[in-house]
């Protein structure tokens, strides 16, 4: 049956309040969750104070201010700042989102950090996405062809490029899918709205020639049909895109090819 | 997510048994059960409210009578398969255990059918009797 509970190695206890910065006049409290697999302990929170006029305005910088001058134990993966990498993906506030585009101003203090929901912790606000990259990879994300390969490139009309809108700007930070409770439930069987927001954007991709394969890949209760149209997706991508859509896109395809 | 100690990789417990083929049946199936219920649902609440402030036996006459008959039939039969075909996914979403899991869905399709005979039984009876 599904756990509701945590398992009484994860019951996440109170943990260290580290010392205010000196002489520090505008401060912001932090809570981040805090495991290591080494120590055999449970997970604590532990309670930070970051020094507003020596940071920058967005929850990463405070993540990196911590980092650098308060606790350098403190683990997180981060890349581009700047919304494009899609690595620095975490718990902020309930919500999932990335760290580098959310603005500290925009949380009510004390700022919750967790790492992304019902995923296996490496350490710290590091999640083990291997599994979520085995889904997208699953979905073969690539053109396939059949007819013999162009001389130049493969052609596309304006119009049909444009059906891709909205659906190549995913950055697999897989913010969506670990907000999906389909996905905590079954985050094995179900692929999640991640996987399947690319699998929709080779499906209707005008230059692909494997779409009936793509489906028949898709057609199963578990893979595609664990979506009950909950729409925590489409709220917590941090790219404004609608995964749900995109599912809803895919089930009408799987009717359509048969009625 | 639950985590198996396991070595198998990523990719073979993502893809696993491989595709069902079967999934855009049920929920087409689930679809047309839908719209199917609406004015079923309506009919239905209409033919109760009509049942207020009759005797027994004018019920049983009204009741009996061939259209009332037919659409109670058919909400019944289309009720009672809606809900055992949603109830089946509320099972594969929340039931794993190896054992628990196929004796939940039998279960499930065995009362859909006990409980759709003996409402069935009850609407015949009273047009036939």
């Amino acid at each position: 049956m599904v756990e509701f509970t945590l398992p009484k190695n994860s019951v996440v206890g109170s943990g260290k309040t580290w010392p205010k910065p000196e002489g520090a006049k505008r401060l912001t409290e932090f809570r981040i969750y805090r495991w290591n697999p080494d120590d055999g302990a449970n997970p604590t929170i532990d309670t930070y104070y970051v020094d507003r006029d020596d940071c920058g305005p967005m929850v990463l910088d405070a993540l990196l201010y911590i980092k650098n001058k308060i606790d350098p134990t403190l683990t997180l993966r981060r890349s581009c700042r700047e919304g494009i990498c899609g690595s620095c993906s975490m718990n902020i506030d309930g919500e999932n989102t990335l760290a580098c585009t959310k603005a500290i101003d925009d949380v009510k203090a004390p700022v919750k950090i967790n790492p992304l929901p019902h995923m296996p912790v490496v350490k710290d606000l590091v999640p083990d996405l291997t599994v979520f990259y085995a889904q997208h990879a699953s979905i073969e994300p690539w053109l396939h062809t059949e007819s013999p390969q162009p001389e130049k490139e493969w052609l596309q009309s304006p119009e049909d490029r444009a059906k891709l809108d909205g659906l190549y700007e995913c950055v697999l930070c897989a913010c969506c899918s670990t907000s999906c409770p389909s996905y905590w439930w079954n985050g094995e069987r179900y692929l999640g709205p991640a996987a399947l927001l690319h699998a929709f954007r080779w499906l209707i991709d005008s230059r692909d020639e494997a779409t009936g394969e793509r489906l028949d890949f898709l057609d199963d209760p578990f893979r595609l049909y664990r979506c009950h149209t909950i729409m925590n997706c489409a709220r917590a991508c941090p790219k404004g895109l609608n995964p749900a859509k995109a599912i809803a896109d895919i089930k009408n395809m799987l009717i359509d090819r048969q009625a | 997510m639950t985590q198996k100690s396991t070595f198998r990789t990523p990719r073979a417990r993502v893809k696993y048994l491989g595709a069902a083929h079967s999934g855009a049946h049920h929920a087409w199936m689930m679809r047309l059960s839908t719209f199917a219920l609406l004015p079923l649902t309506c009919a239905f609440v209409l033919i109760v409210l009509s049942l207020t402030g009759r005797d027994f036996q004018s019920a049983r006459i009204f009741l009996g009578s061939p259209i009332v008959a037919i659409f109670m039939l058919l909400f019944v039969g289309v009720g009672v398969y809606h809900m055992t075909q949603g109830m089946q996914v509320i099972i594969e979403d929340y039931v794993h255990g190896e054992r628990v899991k196929p004796l939940a869905l039998m279960a499930n399709i065995l009362f859909g059918l006990l409980i759709g005979a003996a409402l069935i039984y009850a609407v015949m009876r009273l047009s036939f009797t």
